[in-house]
């Protein structure tokens, strides 16, 4: 993305790709959700989600940011900030 | 010692002739083909002198939900809806924390693979080397990895007795049934989903087997390529496909007023330490296999009238068969040959002709050989061609040889 993307626009990239990745409906997909506990996602498909991520917005998600990326709200603001 | 009474009370498969076991056995006993030309665009790329695949009638990812298909290779795909038909078939509803049908601890899976993933392991390899590591997928190894059908089905019917995966090449869905029944022998399980599955359609699979000289190359009839026992016969098609039976002690399947398919009721296992592809000249270990299953069972060769043959379209292997079933239980047997009609599934043949036998003997008819127009003289035995054979049945033995030389015969009874 050639301009910094809004947290709305973020928030919709992100749904989409979690979506793809594990079948949840995007309108689940909110900022208060855990992707483990509300979401039902494991560990390897936080991977894929993070790398599909990555491409998206054009950011870097090392292994030890990922583990602190517990909510869908901790990842739109660590996009946000790092994009 | 007497055996522990094992019955068969649900059936499950997806092969090149239907997405299910009706339509499979219809299709069977119809006569009908399930060889076709492999149009994929690498067989004319590399020159492959074998065009001809049995591939699936239903693609997997038109039964499965998307996300729930993106997550397992194409034979843990096939494994799964195997055993979803077979679980719902046997009357059970699938585990949930309210409710279990049967008690997880005393449940077991044992479903064999010849290779497991190496369509998988290909793939993300050229990720690897086309886009590096950060593409490769976090679930290559759960997609590889043979032990991947039998356990995905263990986690989604939550069985806790054990999970097991026989690898036995050609015969390893055949030992994922024996292998079951000796779990209830043992007493380690009063309930086992048994079978096996294969999916390894790929270029160096396709590629290996031509190089070893094995596939049929009639590539302009596809549905004549497959002859079993026939003096024409050129090799094998490779196919694609899933077969899984709940096995089930028949005090615990009384308990619960089950239908009866029929009953497992013994099998022999021998190797032949003879060749890594090629049989044992004299066949022993195919003949030990079937006597010893038939004395397990408590049966005689006089009581067997029906044999399910392994019967590929090889030129040796057949009649190297036809031999060996002669010499172990005499020449009154009638015979067919599946692979006639859906090609070699590989590992999951054992499971997909385990589950023919039983309905042979339950709907008390053998399907027929197809293209079998001239017998092999050296064959000596009565195969059923033409139309299928109503026949009463009481007793019949499923065989499976893999390269390693595994033998593995099966004795199947009536209800």
């Amino acid at each position: 993305m050639s301009e910094k993307p809004s947290d709305a626009e973020i928030l919709k990239g992100l749904a989409d790709i979690v979506e793809e990745v594990a079948g949840v409906a995007t309108d689940d997909v909110t900022t208060e959700k855990s992707f483990v506990d509300d979401l039902d996602i494991d560990s390897l498909s936080m991977v894929e989600i993070a790398v599909q991520a990555e491409d998206k917005f054009g950011v870097k998600i090392p292994d030890d940011e990922l583990a602190n990326l517990k909510t869908v709200g901790d990842a739109v603001n660590y996009i946000a900030k790092n994009v | 010692m007497s055996n522990v009474d094992v019955v068969i009370t649900g059936l499950g498969a997806t092969t090149p002739l239907g997405g299910d076991v009706s339509s499979t056995w219809d299709a069977l006993l119809a006569g009908q083909n399930g060889i076709r030309r492999n149009d994929k665009e690498w067989v004319e790329r590399f020159d492959l002198p074998a065009r001809l695949a049995a591939t699936l009638a239903v693609e997997p990812t038109e039964v499965l939900p998307r996300v729930q298909a993106r997550r397992l290779d194409r034979c843990e795909q096939i494994a799964l809806i195997a055993a979803r038909e077979a679980w719902a078939d046997a009357g059970f509803d699938l585990p949930t924390d309210e409710h279990e049908s049967v008690d997880p601890e005393r449940l077991g899976v044992s479903i064999g693979t010849g290779i497991g993933g190496p369509v998988t392991l290909l793939d993300q390899d050229d990720i690897l080397e086309q886009q590096g590591l950060r593409k490769v997928s976090p679930l290559t190894v759960p997609m590889l990895m043979p032990n991947g059908p039998a356990a995905h089905v263990g986690i989604e019917l939550r069985a806790r007795a054990g999970v097991h995966s026989p690898a036995s090449a050609c015969a390893s869905g055949a030992e994922g049934l024996a292998n079951a029944w000796q779990m209830i022998q043992n007493g380690r399980a009063d309930v086992v989903v048994a079978g096996g599955a294969e999916a390894c359609i790929h270029p160096i699979t396709v590629a290996g087997f031509c190089q070893s000289r094995t596939l049929s190359t009639r590539n302009d009839e596809p549905e004549r390529a497959s002859r079993p026992f026939d003096a024409d016969r050129d090799g094998f098609v490779l196919g694609e496909g899933a077969g899984a039976l709940v096995l089930e002690r028949a005090d615990h399947a009384a308990a619960r007023g089950a239908r009866i398919y029929g009953r497992l009721a013994g099998y022999g296992i021998t190797s032949d330490a003879h060749h890594i592809t090629g049989n044992h000249p004299e066949g022993v270990g195919q003949i030990r296999a079937i006597e010893n299953a038939v004395r397990t069972a408590g049966l005689t060769a006089a009581d067997i009238g029906h044999v399910n043959a392994h019967a590929t379209s090889t030129v040796v292997g057949d009649i190297g068969e036809a031999a060996a079933i002669r010499k172990a239980l005499g020449d009154h047997v009638v015979l067919t040959a599946p692979k006639a009609s859906m090609g070699h599934l590989v590992g999951g043949a054992g499971a997909v002709e385990s589950i023919v036998t039983l309905l042979s003997i339950y709907y008390g008819v053998i399907p027929a050989t197809r293209n079998l127009e001239n017998v092999d003289p050296r064959v000596g035995l009565d195969v059923v061609t033409g139309e299928p054979r109503k026949i009463e049945l009481a007793a019949a033995v499923n065989d499976s040889f893999g390269f390693g030389g595994h033998n593995v015969a099966l004795v199947f009874t009536s209800a």
